[in-house]
């Protein structure tokens, strides 16, 4: 597949907005999705659809094996050491909140510390702060420095004999550092603290090998990795499942079910209860072969180039801040127009056809420390071009013109 | 073109010079007002006298130019009226937002009907309404509560 023409992919680009061709900056937010997966969701309700793991009928046979089938195809592309490691969510956050509560309840007590980062969205942090209000434990802090990054350093110096679990990002939504996992999850392991690793931001663009990297739980948003929305995985070592208790109860997760006891299903069906997202999981397939057909890598360089591209020509703007210069970054750029509210940048940007994302983002704590109310955000993928940045500037030099700066 | 039709001059004006900002002297109420989707924050002060007029009205806040022109043009406005044709202008702003409905209120002059409707090109831009009437939902509630 030609990265070149990748755009004729995805249908959404065949309409214009407000008169102008798309230009789509916002799948730091949320992905466009590629015909093939749109595809798939309908061929499967017209042709396969039946709910999955519970009748003998040939449909129901059918929808299990599309089902399953995306489970070990997910495990190859992240490279878990076996399918049972791959529990199916309603979303990244979903992810963090079952890890949060069926860790919590069982390991995290009072005066108990969780070390997180400044970087966090907030799916990383208010699960977390539940176990606050509830059992008394505490979060730490990990600070960004200057440069948007968290380095080794301000983790290690945070760890305590209370620390129970380190959460982090593999990939900030907000700065686009790349955090240095593979050395977090090494200190981790030598102090026996299990991390888990946001990689909403990250496993749309970073080669992940979970053998590799090592870490105890990672937490995918399928949305934004050109797949189905409703749809997150987590990513759990097998150890965990068969300690962890159960996050929701209902059909599906249960072994035996008596008046006076119950017991629970084994590996990712005890944290599957009720129907899940059936159509959403087989579409979900398609977006890794959609990824596997370009090649992970070939994408991150891509979007690098562009990016690239993109932070020279709006260093040249006096007018412009970017937030954060980390040393490795992934492809999203946060800035400030001096004089113009980011949301008024966004509406004045989305009169030309480009949509950026204005706000804080989900990271209050970070905008903060970076004493910025709101920021404008232009994040990439596979789907941009260097054209793209260039309708970009015009249209930031557009908001200038109205706001006489 | 609709663009031009939110971003008026006299917004721009507004937003970049807001009137009344600050915190006013011997304020008998005052309310919050935050948006917690985009972050925007609003803070309204006034006084109310024993004749129950809005003798003077301030606010604080950060935002957009909508969000800081709209408390601006609703300070200049609000100011001197009595609590209840102020509840009245209230009333008639956020239908004019919602509703497309012409500003009604007789206590304004023509200056200051032509000043508030430069708000309603919002509603060409419905992400964008909330940060129009969010200091009109505070003062609503700075009238409602007694401090």
């Amino acid at each position: 597949m030609n990265i070149k023409n990748i755009k004729s992919e995805f249908p959404i680009f065949k309409q214009k907005i407000n008169g102008k061709p798309l230009v789509y900056l916002d799948s730091a937010n949320s992905s466009q999705k590629p015909k093939s997966v749109i595809d798939r969701m309908s061929s499967f309700y017209e042709t396969e659809y039946s709910n999955v793991g519970r009748s003998v009928h040939s449909l129901a046979v059918k929808s299990t094996n599309r089902y399953e089938e995306t489970r070990s195809k997910v495990a190859k592309f992240i490279n878990a050491k076996s399918e049972e490691e791959i529990i199916f969510t309603k979303g990244a956050t979903d992810s963090i909140n079952l890890v949060a509560s069926s860790f919590g309840e069982k390991f995290i007590n009072k005066g108990d510390e969780i070390l997180t980062t400044e970087l966090e969205h907030h799916s990383n942090y208010v699960p977390w702060n539940f176990l606050r209000e509830k059992k008394g434990a505490n979060i730490k802090f990990a600070p960004v420095n200057l440069n948007g990054e968290i380095d080794i350093d301000s983790i290690n110096r945070l760890i305590t004999d209370k620390t129970k679990i380190i959460a982090i990002t593999h990939l900030s939504n907000v700065t686009g550092a790349i955090l240095p996992l593979k050395k977090i999850v090494d200190l981790a392991k030598e102090k026996k603290i299990p991390v888990l690793v946001d990689g909403t931001q990250g496993a749309p663009h970073l080669k992940i090998d979970m053998q590799e990297l090592g870490c105890d739980f990672y937490a995918i948003s399928c949305h934004k990795m050109y797949g189905p929305n409703g749809l997150g995985i987590l990513y759990a070592k097998k150890k965990w499942l068969d300690i962890l208790p159960p996050y929701q109860g209902g059909g599906g997760m249960i072994n035996e079910v008596k008046k006076d006891f119950i017991t629970y299903a084994d590996g990712p069906a005890k944290f599957e209860a009720g129907t899940g997202q059936t159509a959403e999981v087989v579409g979900f397939k398609e977006s890794i072969n959609f990824i596997e057909k370009i090649g992970i890598k070939n994408i991150l360089n891509h979007e690098n180039n562009i990016m690239e591209y993109g932070l020279e020509k709006l260093r040249k703007y006096n007018s412009i801040n970017i937030i954060g210069n980390p040393k490795e970054r992934g492809s999203v750029i946060c800035f400030t127009i001096k004089g113009i509210h980011p949301h008024d940048i966004a509406t004045i940007l989305d009169e030309d056809g480009v949509a950026i994302r204005a706000g804080h983002h989900c990271c209050q704590i970070l905008h903060e420390k970076l004493g910025l109310p709101a920021t404008a955000r232009a994040s990439l993928g596979v789907y941009n071009t260097k054209e793209d940045i260039d309708i970009l500037c015009n249209a930031i030099d557009n908001c200038k013109k109205i706001f006489n700066i | 073109m609709e663009l031009r039709e939110l971003y008026q001059e006299i917004i721009l004006d507004h937003g970049k010079n807001p009137r009344n900002h600050g915190k006013c002297e011997q304020f008998n109420r005052d309310a919050n007002g935050h948006n917690p989707l985009c972050g925007d924050k609003v803070h309204i002060y006034l006084k109310l006298n024993t004749e129950h007029e809005v003798e003077n009205i301030s606010f604080e806040g950060e935002g957009c130019a909508i969000s800081l022109a709209s408390a601006s043009i609703l300070t200049e406005i609000i100011k001197g009226k009595s609590f209840n044709v102020a509840k009245k202008i209230i009333n008639d702003f956020l239908n004019m937002i919602k509703n497309k409905v012409q500003i009604t209120v007789n206590s304004l002059n023509e200056d200051q009907k032509t000043t508030i409707m430069s708000l309603s090109g919002v509603k060409q831009f419905p992400m964008r309404v909330k940060c129009a009437t969010m200091a009109w939902h505070t003062l609503a509630s700075a009238l409602g509560e007694k401090k």
